[in-house]
């Protein structure tokens, strides 16, 4: 899907998200918490969203597809793929590129 | 009947005599004489129910009765048995239309037990119906799926103390390393059945378990979204064990990812109390809006997915741990652990019984 497309090709780290979701909260403190400051895209809040959703799952999404993580164009996964990847030290290298520096 | 009535009444004392004649096969066994087919039921109620006017003032008004009396008496005693037969009528209607009124009530009791019935098993996940107004108990509703929780969990608290036992008696022994890396295995996999459980009882009840009320008093001073801090755990296991630099160094990256990942569910979970706690006091001032207490209700399903998401940290932070440890490392951490949780229930009792000793 175009929009999806041109958010993450444009911004390192996207999240797309649903407003209400607190694990979609959760990952993106932890982003921030990592010195990064992701994209967060709200789908509830977008008039393509239902499209968007169905995109995010054909990409391989696990369906709800919220949060959704894109690091650099690719699509990382969801609150649990984020977490493992952060407890076995992997993610921080990933986000490195993009990290605001203080 | 009235219009029957008029005629007999206006009758002359030879046409009385026709219909009673007309009528006798209608004649119950009292000899009684009435109008018209529809008084039977009237005769049969009276007879059943209130027999007092029937019997006290009941005058036959047989030919033999006739014979004696005035040409008026016969017209009085017909309109006096008119009378009483329409009091009857009266009672019995009143009676039928309240005896419908309590079908009613009945019929609609027991459609609202069925559907309240239906919504505990739902909620019980299906398996049995919810003991309503069982006596005695502080939770008078106890849904099937936490009991069997409640079960289950006592078993696997005995199965770990095993296990950490049989870990020790191979530690101690002198056996090949790959018999103590199945046990380690087998030790991780009991863990992964644990928050298998606690998935399944947030799913039934998500504020139970989030309650730790199925813990012990003192496992519960250490309460985090429904069971322990990875963190926690790892400071107390790690001085224990007899580690290389580099594992040092990666046990330490370990604990601050885990400090990390518990702090950004805890703000996921203060943002979730606060969505909740708008959606319920939202839905007092709408006086209880139909779509705030969905909010609500939608609020505690989230729930049920961060304590999900919880229990998946801290077997993700365990499995790490043992990733960065050879096996004897893995076996002796893991027999750490063990005896830290039993020494944590011990204490709970211990705590317990202290204040039944005597002063």
């Amino acid at each position: 899907m175009d929009k999806i497309q041109s958010l993450i090709s444009e911004n390192g780290v996207v999240i797309f998200s649903k407003s209400s979701c607190c694990l979609c909260y959760a990952v993106t403190i932890l982003f921030q918490e990592l010195g990064v400051e992701p994209l967060v895209h709200e789908i509830d809040h977008d008039p393509e969203g239902w499209e968007m959703e169905k995109a995010l799952v054909n990409r391989g999404c696990t369906s709800p597809p919220f949060p959704a993580v894109f690091i650099g164009g690719n699509l990382i996964g969801s609150t649990n793929e984020v977490m493992s990847l952060h407890l076995s030290g992997s993610l921080l290298p990933l986000l490195r590129p993009y990290q605001i520096l203080a | 009947m009235n219009s029957s009535s008029t005629q007999y009444l206006n009758s002359k004392r030879m046409d009385v005599y026709e219909p009673m004649h007309q009528f006798s096969m209608w004649g119950d066994f009292k000899g009684n004489i009435y109008q018209d087919a529809s008084a039977t039921m009237i005769i049969e109620v009276d007879a059943k129910l209130d027999n007092q006017s029937e019997d006290t003032s009941h005058t036959t008004i047989g030919p033999s009765n006739q014979c004696d009396q005035e040409a008026s008496k016969p017209g009085d005693k017909v309109l006096r048995r008119l009378a009483q037969n329409r009091e009857a009528a009266r009672k019995s209607r009143l009676r039928k239309k309240q005896l419908e009124v309590s079908r009613l009530k009945l019929l609609h009791l027991e459609q609202e037990l069925e559907q309240t019935r239906a919504q505990c098993a739902l909620m019980s996940g299906g398996v049995n119906v919810c003991h309503l107004g069982f006596p005695g108990g502080a939770n008078s509703v106890t849904p099937a799926g936490i009991a069997a929780f409640k079960m289950e969990y006592e078993r696997w608290v005995e199965e770990q103390n095993k296990k950490t036992n049989a870990l020790k008696t191979a530690l101690h022994s002198p056996l090949p390393d790959m018999e103590l890396h199945i046990l380690v295995d087998d030790t991780m996999n009991h863990y992964a059945n644990l928050f298998t459980i606690k998935a399944n009882a947030a799913k039934v009840d998500v504020c139970y378990l989030i309650s730790g009320v199925w813990k012990t008093s003192t496992e519960r001073l250490f309460l985090w979204i429904g069971g322990f801090r990875p963190s926690e755990l790892l400071k107390v296991l790690v001085p224990q064990l007899d580690l290389l630099d580099q594992q040092s160094h990666d046990l330490s990256n370990l604990i601050q990812a885990c400090q990390q990942a518990e702090d950004s569910l805890s703000q996921g979970m203060e943002k979730l109390q606060q969505t909740l706690a708008e959606a319920v006091a939202f839905a007092h001032a709408l006086g209880g809006g139909c779509y705030e207490m969905t909010n609500a209700m939608d609020k505690l399903e989230e729930l049920v997915r961060l304590v999900i998401q919880a229990d998946y940290v801290r077997k993700e932070a365990l499995q790490q741990t043992i990733r960065y440890l050879t096996t004897r490392q893995a076996a002796q951490g893991l027999i750490s652990l063990g005896e830290y949780f039993q020494r944590l229930r011990d204490l709970s009792s211990a705590w317990a019984m202290r204040l039944c000793e005597p002063a």
